[in-house]
């Protein structure tokens, strides 16, 4: 675990760059984040789909499957993956400031 | 006090298991025990394997379900409806009404080719193929006896899947099989997953991963595959990139039984049974359990699962009807063959906590390697198919396999 500083606050994140605390978490912070990732700008469908990985995982600890999502946050599989290239569920987590999603066994 | 009445939805492994083990547990006065499937054909799924390689045939693998299920057990052949949570009854889909003091789910997993698109398109079974269906595992036997040369995709979509390591065995035995034909360096190999590397839990993925390098099988990760051009024999990922392939063997998205998802407040997104991981009891309400391939436990989809599981089930079953504390008994032991080809296989055995090491099994002493590739896990693989038809389902215990895993034999502070 190191400490790492986004939008001038200091936070922690673990050897994959995912928030260990979601606690810290801030938009701003999450904007910082997603232009790490080669996300200029997030639009209100990336804010719809991180506040829905979110809420679910502070709801739930756990933050649902990109299948789930796709079913779930109203976004289908196929924009998911244009708005969040390579690894949706993933790196909507890291934005949202949450654990990486677990994936399965 | 009258019988009470329990229902078991599913006679595949779990389902029947948990009824043959209750039934010898409680008396016909202590309780009526009802079956539901919507066939009559049990299938002897690690068989499914085996069958695109001549080496299994469908009327080995396949017995009718009534058959495995013991006297006093009453089976209804039906689709079922929906559950009713509310009024604790069952619905099949000829009208009947089963109601019940205690409902086990053990409906296993439906198969979903339909929600990748074009993956059931015109190709369907003549160039694109799954062996986790009987008819498609047949098909693709001929299918293989007929390749010349060109490109093998062995591609699953998206976990979660039954027996997560059984891609990974079909590309190992396709190479053996593809070398016995003598076309083997005529024909590219590929991997593809969803995942970051060959397996879900580090260590095993590593050693997988370097059996796949070294019978010269291509390894692509993080491949999400979202489309399947059949004409054209591409697999698109929905990151753009394309896939060529002569022959696609494709493991495809797996959901829950239908019903589950008639069924109001039952299963999650994906028609999985949110299931308490250590009683196996459902968040849906105390009196329905469920077990096997149907939960959404974060362990493998695996039939040693479903038995371990049934140990610790039989028993809550039990304790929920005589209003006893339940057992937090499970503690998510898998243990599963991984055929390797050339008549040699390795062994791997973990937990919720413990992930797949190497060592012995079942003890340091023990007769099995874990984790490395020998003729005596190919032959504990093949013996396994008589133990399932004449111990597993009838519910009789097997001595040195309980359903916690054992750390013995493991070589627990291992790391590579």
């Amino acid at each position: 675990m190191t400490t790492t500083v986004y939008a001038d606050t200091p936070v922690e994140v673990d050897a994959e760059g995912f928030l260990t605390d979601p606690g810290q978490w801030t938009e701003p912070i999450a904007e910082r984040i997603a232009e790490e990732n080669g996300i200029p700008e997030l639009t209100d469908r990336h804010w719809l789909v991180v506040r829905f990985m979110r809420e679910r995982y502070l709801a739930t600890g756990s933050a649902p499957s990109i299948r789930a999502l796709g079913k779930e946050s109203g976004v289908p599989v196929k924009e998911l993956y244009r708005l969040f290239p390579k690894g949706p569920a993933k790196l909507a987590a890291r934005i949202g400031g949450i654990p990486k999603p677990r994936g399965c066994i | 006090m009258s019988a009470r009445r329990i229902v078991v939805l599913g006679a595949g492994t779990g389902g029947t298991m948990i009824a043959n083990r209750l039934r010898r547990r409680l008396s016909p006065e202590e309780a009526e025990i009802h079956v539901v499937d919507r066939d009559d054909e049990h299938v002897y799924q690690p068989g499914l394997l085996f069958v695109p390689f001549g080496l299994a045939h469908l009327d080995e693998i396949v017995r009718p379900r009534r058959r495995q299920l013991r006297r006093g057990i009453e089976f209804h052949e039906h689709e079922v409806e929906a559950v009713s949570l509310e009024r604790d009854e069952v619905q099949l889909a000829d009208g009947t009404l089963l109601p019940y003091d205690v409902l086990v789910v053990a409906s296993g997993v439906r198969l979903q080719p339909e929600e990748t698109e074009g993956l059931e398109g015109p190709a369907w079974n003549e160039r694109v193929f799954t062996f986790y269906e009987p008819a498609s595992a047949d098909a693709l036997h001929g299918a293989l006896e007929r390749f010349e040369r060109g490109r093998l995709v062995v591609n699953l979509v998206d976990m979660p899947i039954k027996c997560p390591v059984a891609p990974l065995e079909f590309a190992f035995l396709a190479d053996w099989y593809l070398r016995e034909r003598g076309v083997r360096e005529r024909i590219e190999l590929v991997y593809a997953t969803p995942l970051d590397g060959a397996f879900t839990k580090p260590v095993a993925s590593r050693h997988l991963a370097g059996l796949l390098g070294e019978k010269g099988i291509d390894l692509v990760t993080e491949f999400n595959a979202g489309e399947v051009d059949g004409d054209a024999g591409k697999l698109v990922g929905y990151d753009g990139r394309e896939l060529d392939y002569d022959l696609l063997v494709t493991v495809p998205l797996h959901g829950g039984a239908a019903y589950v998802e008639r069924s109001p407040g039952l299963g999650d997104a994906l028609g999985f049974v949110p299931t308490d991981r250590h009683t196996l009891q459902t968040a849906a309400k105390p009196n329905v359990f469920a077990l096997g391939d149907a939960t959404d436990l974060p362990i493998s989809k695996a039939g040693s699962v479903t038995h371990f599981e049934a140990e610790i089930l039989t028993e809550n079953v039990v304790r929920f009807l005589e209003e006893r504390k339940l057992l937090a008994g499970y503690d998510g032991h898998a243990n599963c063959f991984i055929e390797t080809g050339f008549g040699k296989a390795l062994m791997i055995d973990f937990n919720y906590e413990t992930e797949p090491l190497p060592g012995r099994f079942p003890t340091a002493a023990g007769p099995l390697p874990l984790l490395r590739e020998s003729r005596l896990n190919h032959l504990g693989k093949l013996l396994f198919q008589s133990v399932y038809w004449h111990a597993l389902l009838p519910g009789r215990e097997l001595p040195g396999l309980g359903p916690t895993m054992p750390t013995a034999g493991k070589k627990l502070a291992a790391t590579t």
